[in-house]
């Protein structure tokens, strides 16, 4: 059955990006509407119960990415966004007991005073080419080569961008752009424990270990978005990361944008070339001036649009995205909050680290490559309920981790392993936790297979494919169509497959309803 | 005491190359060389009776063509035979094959995968594109992004416009393919295993990346820019092994007045007041010169052979974090006749040219594994060749010359230095995964020659045992090789400048390092003389 | 097939090598797609006339040929060739071009519709992984059959006569583009009316096995007819007097081409009726709508040259100082007295009447002259016999 009232523009997924992009997109007048196939609106950054009265973060944990634009245009304060713990310190864990913590460029904890000073001067550094890339995450990526005159000037802003760093500073960082972590970090540093940590962070979410070369990039890019996210650096959003879903949903609402939960699609529909509706898996049509999808790019034209309205050099172009997550996600319900011996409770509180040395997680790299887990992985932890003890009953704990390397396609399957696997993580928190085990009341491990399953992304990949230079800005998802738009008009990308990538930043739904906006306003009647 | 126009330091081929055009240009050269024996790691040496053995580099196709023609190399003995494919054997007895002949390579990788055979046309257009895109770069200095100066603007323009020539879509491919692996690169054009494997190893080849590293998909490129009379990607054996490529250039350069003294090593370089004006030999010997030129390593030159306190603090720590970790090793080895090879038939052409037996991209990564943890990969891949079957002259009739450069083999052993006996333990790795291979190869031996970096760091001088004097990573190539600021063969002393594969565009036996920077001195030398 | 190392066999036999070898005379061989095959059996002049005065043999087994079935055979092949293969009926053939991403021209070829959800794609090149890569969400299955099937073209005013000698029944009234079968002692035979000599003629194909005794039988027909094998050279002559353009010859197949400005679109060869934008979705149907709405940079266009020297390779000025094109394909047409060729001009040269001029070097002995000549575009095909199209074909 055809509905009746055609949209100005049709959302699926009701992600953190889908749910931006309506919102944007309804904030211009356009009447939205976001179809979402869970129940639950939010994606990887939703809230999940994993024990009676235990509420984790589904996926993402952690909040420092998220577009200034996304927070301020959308008054996401004002629709309920609060934040439980804001600058969370990352405390690099160390078997002896000795761990370190840091606070953007301060250690606190026993390193040689060189490394100290050297890492203050390198965080420096760091941020400030972060800062020059920082632009680009919030804008549409340029087409090489094209006509128009917004791509030139893009590119000639990324060139200023990159020489108002000065000389020195824009060779520096047309060097290490391409350097690997470890080579950075053994150059610079001495301490095993913060190259550790630090190599963890260049690699979090990527298919990459601190060796491969293209890793300080990643870490460039994750500190571009953390370095002008806002003041608040890591934080922890009260009511956990569901809550920015609630807030985002709020503001959405209050703009007009209709939202309609449970309701998976079935197909895009084309006609004459156009995307001209939406059929759900109920057999109705909505009939739309655009569709915009957050689904992963796979998704999205393989299974949705279908491989016949699209050209054969595109599909494959499509299919060899790296889809394939190598991050696991596991949530712990504990009775009371874990014993890690050198850390007190308001230590707890910050965002843990599991990556002793540079070799630690480059080991736990190699497994993957290989289709193996890391017996040993290299885990990101935080307590969330530390700051917010409305996420447990009465004196509870939830731990929430990202655990690497899971590769999607483990030799043998998850199935078999999946156990074997959480136990190997929570082993691996134990050892800095001894006891840990006999506090659990629930346990949940997301491999890539489940998040592929679960959130209906292909391959589980939390960016919905591998962030890498071969990956970004114009090369995303493909290259030449890294403007959002796609070979069928009127079908836009909106998720975390466009650029700048995952990590509820929300600048690719962002960027997208500009672009939507953009050619109704040059009358592409897009 | 006779102050020379240039001093070069070190007698292989880019340091002969460099040497060679500037005698030419009118200037009075000496070239110095620690070893009594020149070329540096481009030699051809005796060293079991009656067998030539190029035992450090050992092919030829990268040598500009451009350099063979200025120098006239021919003249001075230089003569190159191109030889036929190669192959890569498996496990299970059979083998993959390539040919010259575009026919027979397809219906050689047909017998594995139509399909693929099909994708290998997509595949070689695209490395051509790439050739096409690097090779006008090869022979000039790299412009600085970060300089404002008009030849840098100028140089940045044209390769822009290079770039732009490429069409959108060869824009975004050429910036993948510099950044991609060779692994990624592959799968978007094959689906056999034994393909992909056959096509990976020229892209780790005397790296420290695997096939899974992001970049490795460019230093492909380094093995197949090079070209034999206009064939790319063509590679020869020079007659008379590596050696007579080193022979030839000390030819042109004695030729234009040139003078080389071996045996004559470098203690350290001279400054006075922030300039060089010439070396000092660890016999105590003072030659003074107008102009230094290095073509030693990076580290090499500005760690050990000058005087820290005549050098930038921020070019200092640039040099000790030059990344040149070494990778490969090399066996050479003289045959009482030709081995067999399981499967292989003895009659292909294919024997003629590279002989590999690894066949998986995992047992490259895993190879590389090793490498990383400190330990020579316990399945290495090897480039194995026979050189003796298309040149007469490199062993007696019937008997052979084997050359088998193996990858991966560290610098530095976990379980601490290297030693004569890991060093043989390494040599027998190497025999007995052949031996499965050629099962006769064993008994053939009559002479062993095994060198792991540190031989080539003690005996060539290369720091790390790094066959490129320093790792191809994007951190460290155009513009940033050796250092970004410093890729135009001017180093931060006065008249000191490198001409090395430490320099742009790289190691291989191209010569390139050493036509480009002596083109930047000739330059210096003249304006000097105006001003 | 051989079981010898194949670089023992650098090049292969067709099926039709037992029979072709002995006549080859002159021993003049060349290679396509990796087959030995004849340039020139005797004489050119000898085998070029025949086509056009009575019957010839050419052996075609090296074409490549890829056979696509399954139920969605229809709709596949229309999302991968430019024209509408829904109106394909049954038992023809028709010609056919396909595109990459950015509609620039692959290969062309014919395409046999053998049944409902049956087709034979015959291509120049090779391009399995391009149609395999276009299958994903279709039911349909490619398969390279280049060897299971062996080929001869019979082309020339008697070839007709030569089938009906042969006693295949009903020979005649096979219209151009149709595709007969016959069972010859036992052995299917197809027949299709097609060709790449631009007359009357057919193309004959069967099981490799039974390739020598179809020549055999070929052969034994034409006795009386003058059937004269021929070889790549006259054939040639004959596709160049035809307009035929072929791939790699006169255009680079767009996934050979290193440089992405030789590629060429169907508009700009010249193909814009192999073109259908109504039928919906097709490979490069956006790239061409595109190039429809913003002008081509390139024509193909046919070339009478004054003089009879032949302009091999010739550059072609506008107003004798602005180069604006080269000739691909150049012959002295004897069929139609006249100086003929294959050209790429700019389209903005083409589009101009007049003041084209041919760049032509000739060798008057051992001395090389270069001549300039006024050329005119002209249409194609520069020969065009009725009997190519009659039905029932004429007997002579």
């Amino acid at each position: 059955m055809t509905e009746d009232r055609k949209y100005g523009a049709i959302i699926i997924g009701g992600g953190h990006n889908g749910l931006v992009c309506a919102a944007f997109l309804a904030r211009a007048g356009q009447s939205v509407l976001v179809v979402e196939a869970a129940d639950q609106l939010g994606g990887a950054a939703r809230n999940a119960e994993i024990a009676p009265g235990y509420t984790a973060p589904a996926c993402a944990h952690i909040l420092h990415l998220l577009h200034p634009r996304v927070r301020s245009k959308l008054k996401l304060r004002r629709h309920g966004l609060k934040l439980a713990a804001r600058r969370l310190p990352t405390v690099a864990l160390d078997p002896d007991g000795n761990h370190l913590t840091l606070g953007g460029g301060r250690i606190a904890g026993t390193v040689p005073e060189e490394d100290a000073r050297s890492w203050r001067r390198l965080h420096k550094r760091l941020l400030r080419m972060a800062g020059a890339l920082h632009p680009f995450l919030g804008r549409i990526p340029p087409r090489l080569g094209g006509e128009s005159w917004q791509d030139r000037l893009t590119l000639a802003r990324l060139g200023l961008s990159l020489r108002m760093l000065g000389k020195a500073e824009m060779r520096d960082f047309l060097r290490i752009v391409n350097m690997n972590a470890a080579d950075l970090l053994d150059d610079e540093l001495s301490d095993d424990r913060l190259k550790g940590a630090l190599a963890f962070d260049a690699v979090l979410g990527t298919n990459f270990g601190p060796r491969s070369p293209g890793s300080v990039l990643t870490w460039l890019y994750r500190l571009a978005g953390e370095a002008k996210g806002g003041r608040s650096g890591l934080a922890l959003p009260a009511g956990g990361m569901g809550a920015v879903t609630d807030a985002l949903a709020a503001s959405a609402l209050d703009l007009g944008v209709d939202i309609r939960t449970g309701t998976p699609v079935r197909r895009i529909v084309v006609e004459d070339d156009r995307a001209a509706a939406v059929e759900l898996e109920s057999g109705n049509v909505l009939r739309t001036r655009a569709v915009v999808s957050s689904a992963d790019p796979k998704t999205t034209f393989l299974d949705l649009v279908g491989p016949e309205h699209l050209d054969t050099g595109f599909l494959r172009r499509v299919r060899s995205i790296r889809t394939n997550g190598l991050a696991a996600k596991l949530n712990l319900a504990l009775d009371e909050l874990p014993d890690f011996p050198g850390l007190d409770r308001a230590a707890l509180g910050g965002r843990l680290v599991i990556a002793p040395d540079i070799g630690y997680v480059e080991r736990a790299f190699d497994h993957s490559k290989y289709g193996e887990y890391s017996a040993e992985p290299a885990i990101e932890i935080t307590i969330p309920t530390v700051h917010d003890a409305s996420l447990a009953p009465g004196g509870g704990h939830v731990l929430s981790a990202v655990v690497q390397y899971a590769p999607r396609d483990l030799k043998g399957g998850w199935e078999a392993h999946r156990d074997a696997f959480a136990d190997h993580a929570v082993a691996a928190i134990a050892r800095y936790a001894p006891g840990l085990a006999g506090r659990i009341v629930g346990r949940q491990l997301l491999t890539p297979a489940d998040i592929e399953r679960d959130f209906r992304i292909a391959g589980g990949h939390w960016h919905h494919g591998d962030l890498a230079v071969d990956q970004m800005l114009m090369l995303r998802p493909v290259p030449g169509w890294a403007q959002y738009g796609t070979p069928v008009a009127g079908l836009y990308l909106c998720g975390a497959g466009a650029h700048p990538g995952g990590g509820v930043m929300g600048a690719a739904g962002m960027n997208a309803a500009q672009r939507i906006l953009a050619a109704r306003k040059a009358g592409n009647a897009a | 005491m006779k102050t020379h126009d240039v001093i070069v330091i070190g007698a292989g081929h880019n340091g002969l190359t460099a040497a060679a055009y500037l005698a030419r240009a009118g200037l009075d050269v000496l070239v110095v060389e620690r070893n009594p024996y020149i070329g540096g790691a481009t030699v051809s040496r005796e060293l079991h009776p009656g067998f030539t053995y190029s035992n450090c580099s050992y092919v030829s196709s990268l040598m500009r063509p451009e350099i063979m023609r200025d120098l006239d190399l021919p003249k001075y003995g230089l003569q190159v035979t191109p030889y036929n494919g190669g192959l890569t054997m498996t496990r299970d007895g059979d083998y993959l094959a390539s040919y010259n002949d575009h026919d027979m390579n397809r219906r050689e990788l047909a017998r594995h995968s139509l399909r693929d055979a099909e994708s290998y046309d997509r595949y070689s257009a695209e490395i051509m594109r790439q050739c096409r895109f690097i090779r006008p770069m090869l022979m000039k200095a790299p412009p600085d992004p970060a300089s404002l100066r008009p030849r840098d603007l100028r140089g940045l323009l044209q390769m822009g416009r290079a770039f732009r020539d490429l069409g959108e879509a060869g824009m975004y491919d050429t910036i993948r393919f510099w950044t991609m692996s060779i692994a990624d690169f592959l799968d978007q054009y094959f689906e056999t295993e034994l393909v992909k494997a056959h096509f990976a190893g020229s892209s780790i080849i005397g790296t420290g990346l695997g096939p899974r590293s992001p970049g490795s998909a460019y230093v492909l490129l380094h093995h197949y820019m090079g070209e034999v009379d206009g064939t790319i990607g063509a590679w020869g054996f020079a007659r008379g092994g590596m050696g007579a490529i080193s022979r030839s250039l000390a030819g042109a350069l004695q030729a234009a007045g040139g003078e080389i003294r071996a045996d004559a090593p470098v203690a350290h370089i001279i400054v006075n007041k922030g300039t060089a004006v010439g070396v000092a030999l660890e016999s105590g010997e003072e030659i003074r010169a107008r102009a230094v030129v290095s073509n030693m390593d990076f580290k090499r030159t500005f760690l050990n052979a000058m005087d820290p306190r005549d050098l930038p603090k921020d070019f200092l720590k640039a040099a000790r974090n030059f990344k040149i970790r070494g990778s490969s090793g090399k066996l050479n080895i003289a045959l009482d006749g030709m081995p067999t090879f399981r499967g292989v038939p003895a009659d292909c052409p294919a024997l003629q040219g590279d002989l590999h037996v690894t066949d998986t991209i995992e047992d490259f990564e895993r190879a590389y594994d090793d490498w990383k943890n400190g330990m020579w990969s316990r399945r290495p891949y090897v480039d194995l060749m026979i050189p003796s079957q298309l040149d007469p002259t490199m062993a007696p009739p019937g008997k052979h010359y084997m050359s088998i450069f193996v990858q991966y083999v560290p610098p530095k052993l976990a379980d601490g230095p290297w030693t004569p006996e890991k060093r043989d333990a390494f040599g027998k790795t190497v025999i007995d995964m052949l031996s499965e291979y050629s099962p006769d190869l064993k008994d053939l031996i009559l002479h062993m020659e095994v060198r792991t970096p540190h031989e080539l760091e003690e005996e060539i001088g290369l720091t790390e045992g790094n066959i490129f004097q320093g790792e191809l990573t994007m951190d460290q190539i155009m513009f940033n090789r050796p250092t970004p600021g410093y890729a135009q063969y001017r180093m931060p002393v006065k008249h000191l400048y490198m001409c090395g594969s430490s320099t742009h565009p790289g190691g291989g036996v191209m010569g390139a390092p050493g036509a480009n920077a002596a083109r930047e001195i000739i330059a210096d030398m003249r304006a000097g003389r105006k001003a | 097939m051989t079981t010898k190392p194949l670089y023992q066999t650098p090049l292969l036999e067709t099926p039709f090598h037992a029979r072709t070898a002995p006549l080859n005379r002159v021993n003049e061989w060349s290679r396509w797609a990796g087959y030995a095959t004849v340039d020139c059996f005797t004489d050119l002049p000898g085998e070029y006339f025949a086509i056009r005065h009575a019957a010839t043999l050419f052996d075609v087994s090296p074409m490549v040929k890829y056979r696509i079935a399954g139920t969605d055979a229809e709709r596949y092949m229309n999302r991968l060739l430019t024209r509408d293969v829904r109106k394909l009926k049954q038992g023809r053939v028709a010609y056919a071009i396909w595109c990459n991403d950015d509609g620039k021209v692959l290969d062309d070829g014919t395409v046999f519709r053998l049944g409902a959800s049956e087709f034979l794609l015959n291509a120049q090149e090779r391009h399995l992984a391009w149609l395999q890569d276009s299958a994903p969400g279709y039911d349909v299955t490619v398969e390279d059959v280049s060897e299971s099937i062996a080929g001869l073209a019979l082309q020339g005013p008697l070839s007709c006569t030569v089938l009906k000698a042969m006693e295949l029944d009903g020979i005649a009234d096979l219209k151009p583009f149709g595709i007969a079968e016959f069972d010859v002692a036992g052995t299917p035979l197809t027949v299709s009316r097609t060709g790449f000599t631009g007359d009357l003629g057919y193309e004959l194909w069967i099981d490799p096995a039974r390739a020598l005794d179809l020549w055999d039988r070929l052969m034994e027909a034409g006795a009386l007819h003058r059937l004269t094998p021929i070889g790549s050279q006259a054939l040639n002559l004959a596709r160049i007097e035809a307009g035929f353009i072929q791939t790699n010859a006169d255009f680079v197949a767009a996934d050979h081409a290193v440089r992405p400005t030789r590629q060429r679109s169907p508009f700009e060869l010249g193909l814009d009726w192999l073109v259908d934008f109504d039928k919906g979705h097709f490979v490069g149907r956006r790239a061409l709508l595109r190039e429809r709405e913003t002008g081509s940079r390139y024509r193909l266009v046919g070339l009478d040259i004054e003089g009879r020297k032949p302009a091999h390779d010739a550059l072609i000025y506008h107003g004798k100082s602005r180069q604006v094109g080269m000739v691909t394909s150049a012959m002295w047409s004897p069929t139609a007295k006249r100086n003929i060729a294959l050209a790429t001009l700019d389209a903005a040269a083409a589009d101009k009447a007049g003041g084209l001029w041919a760049e032509i070097y000739v060798n008057k002995e051992m001395k090389w002259e270069k001549t300039a000549a006024r050329c005119r575009i002209v249409a194609r095909p520069f020969f065009d016999p009725p009997r190519r199209r009659a039905t029932p074909a004429p007997d002579y």
